[in-house]
């Protein structure tokens, strides 16, 4: 244990995901041995993000505004849809730069071990963005592992009960993996040869 | 694929050992508890990534060592050498080199193919459907890897599904979530049927020829073994030499009526009552159920047959595995030891462990195993390969 302001910042580094307590300890300590500048610039970034970020009142992307770059952009192709299930997967195929149409984020899969139902998603802003916008197409990008795929199914049923046309990107996609891990070229083919359920 | 070289770095009771094999047949002959097993066990490891008798890679690690290391060079059909090296690392990732080269270790494992029979294997006759169900996936597993990934997708699906039923409360699920889960499980579970049913097709002529010929001389009827593949869905599918793979989607569709007929049911007992986890693979005897009938030397070859069927099924793909065989001569007849050693003799190679070198009627080279106080402590007991003989 080290005395006061330095163990608060090694337990507070250690409760971020995926640092154990020796990378917290080496992240404290090069924080401490950087130019007070520097430090104060991760903690404006870190404030300003939790400040003036928030999601897009259309999509649940990430956004600075009340809606997000992506549905501002008049260039996008308002009528195909893409549903990820998180910010990051959406990340993800932007990257590809192979989708040209808009997105939907779910906030997450259906997992019953988790206690996630449909309700807990962001699936009732979904089927109202139907309904209110010109949406002819609707690709589910959610994650290819069991979750992703539950929550595909349950999506394509809902959706094809409406009548719009439903495609699920193909698996050219490791399985068992995360969509967000999935190199960006295998991404892109798997976008190209999406197949309709 | 015979091995030409095993060297174990703490394993279980070796601190260092080096066995010089080749192809042929190999007797490992010592006292009980001098670590023969241990060696045959090394070799499966290699092969499946886990341990016969123990869970978890704790127990195969020396006592008051940080890591066990098993090492094989094998030559392959072509004559190539083929290194495979996997450090065990109790509560850390397994490390694994191939030719050298660092890999990982799942790429590493199931390189150096083998069939183990072990003493433990009684329970594929007398032991529950469960044990026979983990039978046939680590057959597939071992012959082709996404076998595994597919069925722990399915177990994860099923893991879900059944979270759902249990604890969807007064009101039970909503019948669009339920459904949306009925039809993931499906997807995930006919592809493990088709595989499964396709083993037991496969299996079902070596597995009987095997059985037929440590029984009898003949072609007596009363022998006859047949394999079975009874689905939770209530069909049962006779293995049927030369059948192929089943269609999976008609398997989906037959799991689908299945769980829609069970649906009653499934919502009071809170989980998931038809798919691959409740399927039995029936072994019968000149068509009286093993389990039940067999003698004790019948349940013996019947499990051996199962094993030596598998050598069958898994050298039409690739590399024909070692023969590792632990202690399996000493619980037959006379006349029975005979006929196995025969068979014997159509391997490339195979490994037999024996605390009595006379109940072996194999021709081959004996290695002794001894548990020795060498100056390092443990045994050097790959010495004793250089005292090889011919029976």
């Amino acid at each position: 244990m080290y005395e006061g302001p330095v163990q608060d910042l090694i337990t507070e580094l250690g409760r971020l995901p995926g640092v154990g307590p020796k990378s917290a300890q080496r992240l404290a300590f090069h924080l401490l041995s950087a130019e007070p500048e520097d430090a104060r610039r991760l903690a404006r970034a870190i404030l300003e993000a939790k400040e003036r970020v928030r999601f897009c009142r259309r999509c649940f992307n990430v956004s600075e505004r009340e809606e997000c770059r992506i549905c501002r952009d008049a260039r996008r192709d308002a009528h195909v849809l893409c549903v990820v299930e998180e910010p990051r997967d959406l990340q993800a195929i932007e990257k590809t730069a192979e989708f040209r149409g808009r997105y939907h984020v779910l906030g997450g899969a259906i997992s019953p071990i988790d206690g996630v139902g449909p309700e807990r998603l962001h699936i009732r802003e979904l089927l109202a963005r139907l309904d209110a916008e010109d949406i002819t197409e609707v690709v589910l990008a959610t994650n290819p592992n069991i979750e992703g795929e539950a929550t595909a199914s349950f999506l394509a049923r809902q959706l094809k009960a409406i009548g719009v046309p439903v495609s699920r990107i193909a698996s050219g996609l490791p399985v068992g993996g995360d969509l967000e891990y999935a190199d960006e070229v295998t991404l892109g083919r798997a976008f190209a040869g999406r197949r309709t359920l | 694929m015979p091995l030409e070289r095993l060297e174990l770095v703490d394993y279980r009771s070796f601190r260092h050992v080096r066995l010089d094999l080749g192809a042929g047949a190999h007797v490992l002959v010592g006292p009980n508890a001098q670590g023969k097993t241990n060696l045959l066990e090394a070799v499966h490891v290699l092969g499946t990534g886990s341990s016969h008798r123990v869970a978890g890679e704790g127990p195969l690690v020396r006592s008051g060592a940080r890591a066990a290391i098993v090492r094989a060079v094998c030559v392959l059909a072509d004559e190539r050498r083929l290194t495979v090296e996997l450090e065990l690392r109790p509560g850390d990732r397994s490390r694994a080199r191939v030719d050298g080269q660092p890999r990982r270790a799942r790429d590493a494992i199931g390189l150096v193919r083998s069939v183990l029979f072990a003493p433990e294997d009684v329970s594929l006759v007398r032991g529950d459907p469960a044990d026979r169900r983990r039978f046939l996936d680590d057959l597939l597993g071992q012959r082709r890897p996404s076998y595994l990934v597919a069925r722990q997708e399915y177990e994860r699906a099923l893991r879900q599904r059944n979270a759902l039923l249990r604890h969807a409360g007064r009101d039970g699920p909503t019948e669009a979530t339920l459904a949306a889960w009925t039809e993931t499980l499906v997807r995930a579970g006919a592809p493990l049927l088709a595989a499964r049913v396709a083993a037991v097709h496969a299996l079902s002529g070596p597995a009987a020829d095997a059985y037929r010929e440590l029984v009898t001389d003949g072609g007596s009827a009363g022998a006859r073994l047949g394999l079975t593949y009874q689905l939770s869905t209530g069909r049962a599918v006779p293995g049927r030499v030369g059948a192929g793979v089943p269609e999976p989607v008609s398997l989906g569709d037959e799991l689908r009526a299945g769980l829609a007929a069970a649906a009653g049911d499934e919502r009071q007992r809170g989980m998931t009552l038809a798919g691959p986890h409740r399927d039995e693979l029936r072994l019968d005897i000149g068509g009286l159920p093993a389990r039940g009938y067999a003698s004790h030397g019948e349940t013996w070859s019947l499990a051996l047959a199962l094993r030596l069927g598998c050598l069958a099924v898994l050298s039409e793909v690739g590399e024909e595995p070692v023969v590792l065989l632990d202690d399996v001569f000493a619980e037959l007849d006379e006349t029975r030891r005979a006929r196995l050693a025969r068979r014997c003799g159509d391997y490339e190679q195979v490994l037999v462990t024996a605390a009595v070198d006379e109940d072996v009627p194999l021709r081959g080279r004996r290695h002794e195993v001894r548990r020795d106080a060498a100056p390092h402590g443990a045994a050097e007991p790959g010495a004793g390969s250089r005292k090889a003989t011919e029976a």
